[in-house]
């Protein structure tokens, strides 16, 4: 089915572009601000160009998310020719004529690649799923300061609150192939195992929250940098959001105001 | 020297570069993104009163390097740690001729590591021990995201790094610095995944990792490997302005740090040009964790000494005043540290 105006099409390549995601960064490429132009021509042809924080970001992920986005955009029913860009990166000759003749990843880069680029994917979304789990659990604790921390491994889905840290979780939960009914623990690995030592799990997993979350911020901000007015494109993240973001981020919410009672 | 409040504390800035990227020393355009993504870096984090021209930024040469380092910038002793780029730059970013010139003049104030890369061979390793004699080494920095022909990567653990590494601990070249960077063959893998420095760790326990920017952005990963490698340090190049933009970030990192590896471990530096150390150590000497981060414990005046100073001026031999000295903390060479002053709960 044909949307009826250019404006129901452009929502459609909008909602198509928001399904890809920076896989480091577990975000969608269009809340990030990394969608630079979308033009749609008379006869329904589409040209995206993409755009990242530095002109090294690894050609990998790059290449990932245009590649990704190309995907997205040509599943939409009434797109007829589509041309996805990535622009002022090291690698953007490379890429682009990958993309146009429809290479693949390993027709793009040759001797470069190996094998595909799966098993990378596969790590960055089990880092994901590790860092959605300590949001959960982390948030529980805060709720229940007197809980005893050895019992957080005993936790399961049902207990947590809903809200959209439980669907993140619920989410990457279903990328893994892990179990999202109400009685499954939520710590647990990309198998599903529960951890020995609870404590130090929460506490690694507490670290790759912090990274990626320190990651995100950054790559928004060195995107701000280099591409002036970009913050307009950016949708907030709260994960790790500072008082500094609040000069360009106008639904900013002050720390201060979501925390806890402090015992020191 | 830095001193506030009646303490003292003896700087050594563990990364610093003389690098030249004007444009008549530019190769191709991506000596000419290199140097506008580290400007970028530098506009994105830096103070507003800290934001250089673009022009200054290209390069600063000797004299200036001087002035912001020592005069103004409290440094006792600096590290150059050359990233080469030959395949960017006509004569390579880092300035060898200058930097090593200056380090020879200024022996007291500066240390002039030098750099290798496998791929070079045999040649390469005769090159080592030359460039050991010449500069007379006791560390390096690799950069295993250097380009070299068609090859744009390469790994620790590839046997031809282990030779230079063998090589290294023959010429007593103890100290190897290590910058992840975002292009490794083959690009099926993540660049910046740092497992190569804990196979190095292991089998070369004699030698120092000293991984830059304590693994960023792979922080968690950093952590997790250094904690089980005794020989495994964290240096701060890039993490440090974060103090400014990003204040509880930065509290996370070093708190991370603190936590899994420990006081002894962990090395300032400004990473200059990219930034100067002046309000780096200024706004450190002033840092301290937010309280509601009741997870980790707050920072000592003694650790910051460490951090700051104490720590690479032991990796290095360098000198310092006996009043401005401490002993190593009495922590567990492996496994997490301070581990009663983490209270979970908090965020």
């Amino acid at each position: 089915m044909v949307p009826r105006t250019r404006h129901d099409r452009l929502a459609d390549v909008r909602a198509a572009l928001s399904t890809v995601l920076d896989p480091e960064l577990d975000e969608p490429i269009t809340d990030l601000g990394f969608v630079r132009s979308v033009a749609l021509g008379e006869q329904d042809d589409l040209e995206v160009h993409l755009r990242l924080p530095t002109s090294f970001c690894s050609p990998n992920f790059a290449y990932l998310m245009a590649s990704d986005a190309k995907d997205a955009l040509v599943a939409v029913p009434w797109t007829r020719k589509v041309v996805v860009a990535l622009d002022d990166h090291h690698d953007s000759d490379k890429i682009n004529a990958g993309l146009a003749a429809d290479a693949g990843y390993r027709g793009t880069f040759g001797s470069e690649a190996d094998r595909d680029l799966e098993d990378l994917r596969a790590t960055f979304r089990r880092k994901a799923h590790t860092a959605a789990a300590e949001r959960c659990v982390t948030a529980l604790l805060r709720r229940e300061p007197d809980r005893d921390l050895e019992s957080v491994g005993d936790v399961v889905l049902g207990d947590l609150e809903p809200g959209d840290r439980l669907d993140a979780l619920v989410r990457r939960r279903r990328d893994l192939g892990l179990p999202v009914r109400p009685d499954a623990p939520v710590l647990v690995d990309h198998l599903g195992r529960q951890p020995d030592d609870v404590p130090m799990a929460l506490r690694r997993a507490r670290s790759t929250r912090i990274s990626i979350d320190g990651n995100a911020h950054f790559c928004r901000g060195l995107l701000r940098t280099r591409y002036p007015g970009s913050e307009d494109d950016q949708v907030h993240r709260a994960d790790g959001a500072e008082p500094a973001d609040e000069s360009y981020d106008p639904t900013f919410i002050p720390l201060t105001s979501l925390r806890k009672d402090l015992h020191r | 020297m830095y001193t506030k409040d009646g303490e003292s504390y003896f700087i050594v800035d563990a990364h610093i570069a003389l690098w030249d990227a004007r444009p008549e020393n530019i190769k191709n355009i991506h000596g000419q993104q290199f140097i506008d993504c580290f400007y970028d870096y530098h506009r994105n984090l830096s103070p507003e009163s800290e934001v250089w021209t673009k022009e200054d930024y290209l390069y600063q040469g000797g004299d200036r390097l001087m002035k912001d380092l020592f005069e103004d910038g409290y440094v006792d002793h600096a590290v150059f740690q050359p990233a080469h780029l030959g395949e960017f730059y006509h004569s390579g970013f880092g300035q060898t001729d200058e930097a090593s010139a200056l380090a020879a003049a200024h022996p007291d104030k500066l240390t002039y590591n030098h750099n290798w890369d496998p791929r070079n061979g045999e040649a390469g390793l005769d090159q080592l021990r030359a460039d050991a004699e010449r500069f007379g080494l006791k560390g390096v920095k690799l950069y295993t995201a250097e380009w070299h022909g068609d090859s744009r990567g390469w790994r620790l653990d590839d046997p031809w790094s282990y030779r230079y590494l063998e090589l290294c601990r023959e010429l007593g070249i103890t100290n190897i610095h290590i910058h992840k960077g975002p292009t490794i063959r083959p690009l099926d893998r993540d660049a910046f995944d740092v497992a190569d420095v804990d196979h190095v760790a292991t089998d070369f326990t004699d030698l120092n990792f000293v991984v830059e920017h304590c693994g960023l952005p792979r922080l968690e990963d950093f952590c997790w490997i250094a904690t089980q490698e005794p020989n495994v340090h964290a240096g701060l190049a890039v993490a440090m302005p974060f103090i400014h933009t990003r204040p509880r970030y930065f509290a996370q990192i070093v708190g991370e740090l603190l936590y899994w590896i420990g006081e002894d471990r962990i090395q300032f530096s400004s990473d200059y040009a990219l930034w100067t150390p002046r309000w780096l150590v200024e706004s450190f000497v002033d840092f301290q964790i937010p309280e509601d981060m009741s997870e980790y414990a707050p920072i000592s005046t003694a650790q910051k000494k460490k951090i700051l100073g104490l720590n690479a001026a032991a990796m290095y031999d360098v000198e310092v005043p006996t009043e401005l000295r401490l002993p190593e903390a009495d922590e567990t060479a492996t496994g997490p540290r301070q581990p009663e002053a983490a209270d979970l709960a908090a965020v």
